[in-house]
């Protein structure tokens, strides 16, 4: 195989650690048995690897990342090494000192989660109280003049209130409104049939954000991801697999997305025992589905094959268990009805009550 | 609208970057970048906010030793756009 391209972004899990227990979570079900976080000489040693292999952009998150002592020697690592540096969070374990001093260090961009318009809809998601807080560290944000995004994953409890999200982003001043329908991967696989919207609710939802986006053109980004069980093709997930992302895992593990060590007979490296660049261009686990050889039929002679990369792996074993077949939410894969079902469910549903993430479930 | 009188700077979120893979700069944003070709990258490094878009297109005219009327077409066109994705904001 060809050496692959440059990464271009840098997505840092600092900590699976979280205060929230929100029913969507990314982080892997079994996340409890992830312990030995790598230490601060680590991540500003991989930071630096990072930018050398051609990463510009970093992300730092989680889990939480302000629950880590050291994100000030990362955000300063970070803007030594010219990276753009967004931090994203949930708010809530944060003082304004703090945040000041982050932007004093150089940090580029805060995104901010809110999970619906009012406190007891959020708490219902978050399994905590949060929504005050978040309101209030949404002010600091752009009092000490950071840009703030505000960031929604919507399912079908707060999809019919995009309206007030996208007026609560505007009374707060928000420069980007990520409106960013929930991926049925980690805890919202379980989570599903209590999350998945309908296709009236989703096309309404739409409707609002594309007037919202043309109304406010050149004053707040407003970006609104459907969900890929509604659009009959598959995401080109994370751009394709090993093109352009690197997710570092709290533990150390470098992966091509943050589901992908969910995938069984994938071997993946750790920065605490190699150097990035060797693991971007060699990895077992990040060539198995560079290119296209890996492709099955229909992916293999499809004239989409460069645009979607065949959808996504994780959703494609969480759904069929075989992480090399077709993304199941493309119409020519052969286990599009599984997808059927779960839309044809949704909309009789009267929904399942919610599994909350916590660190003693069994993986 | 941008016009000569318009004093345009890099909106909060954008930030320039010299790229060393590509030799070119990026501007880089949220979860984005653009990479840049050298005349974009010439305009958004004068979008200081104190600069106006005339005195940046008299600027790259003598720069690139072209006539005015032709740069002022390709920049105003150009922070048009950038302005429209909210990556420049134009104070008149």
């Amino acid at each position: 195989m060809s050496e692959p391209a440059r990464p271009y972004t840098l997505v840092a899990e600092l900590t699976y650690r979280c205060p929230l227990r929100c029913v969507y979570c990314s982080n892997p079900l079994d996340y409890g048995r992830h312990r030995d976080e790598l230490d601060t000489e680590t991540w500003l040693r991989v930071l630096g690897e990072a930018e050398e292999l051609g990463v510009v952009q970093l992300n730092l998150t989680g889990g939480e990342p302000l629950v880590r002592d050291d994100l000030e020697a990362i955000i300063a690592e970070a803007r030594r090494l010219d990276l753009y540096t967004n931090l994203i969070t949930s708010g809530i374990p944060l003082r304004r000192e703090r945040l000041a001093r982050f932007r004093e260090l150089g940090l580029d961009n805060v995104q901010i989660s809110i999970q619906d318009t009012d406190a007891a809809g959020s708490e219902r998601i978050a399994g905590r109280r949060s929504f005050d807080r978040k309101l209030l560290i949404a002010g600091w944000v752009k009092e000490l003049g950071f840009p703030l995004t505000l960031n929604t994953v919507l399912h079908r409890e707060n999809l019919d209130h995009v309206a007030d999200i996208v007026a609560l982003a505007e009374q707060l001043g928000a420069d980007r409104l990520e409106l960013a329908n929930t991926q049925y991967l980690g805890w919202a696989l379980p989570n599903r049939a209590a999350l998945l919207p309908t296709q009236a609710q989703l096309t309404r939802a739409r409707e609002v954000a594309a007037e919202a986006r043309r109304r406010l053109r050149g004053r707040m980004e407003v970006l609104f991801v459907t969900p890929d069980y509604y659009t009959d093709l598959p995401k080109a997930c994370m751009d394709g697999w090993g093109r352009r992302f690197i997710v570092l895992s709290p533990h150390g593990l470098v992966l091509p997305c943050h589901a992908a060590h969910s995938l069984p007979g994938l071997h993946f490296d750790s920065v605490k025992e190699k150097r990035l660049a060797e693991i971007w261009v060699d990895s077992a686990g990040f060539n198995a589905f560079r290119g296209e050889d890996w492709m099955p039929e229909p992916c293999r002679s499809c004239e989409r094959r460069a645009t979607d990369f065949g959808g996504c792996r994780c959703q494609a074993f969480h759904l069929t268990g075989n992480a090399a077949a077709t993304d199941p939410t493309c119409h020519l894969s052969p286990d599009h009805g599984l997808i059927e079902t779960a839309r044809r469910t949704a909309a009789a549903a009267t929904p399942a009550p919610f599994i909350y993430r916590t660190a003693r479930r069994a993986g | 609208m941008i016009s000569t009188e318009s004093r345009p700077r890099l909106a909060a979120k954008a930030r320039l970057r010299f790229d060393r893979k590509s030799s070119r700069y990026m501007l880089l944003y949220p979860e984005r970048g653009l990479v840049l070709n050298p005349t974009a990258a010439d305009v958004l490094q004068r979008c200081d906010g104190l600069r106006t878009v005339g005195s940046i297109v008299e600027e790259l005219a003598q720069q690139y030793g072209h006539e005015v009327p032709a740069v002022a077409r390709e920049v105003m066109t150009f922070l048009q756009t950038m302005t429209d994705r909210g990556l420049v904001h134009a104070e008149v």
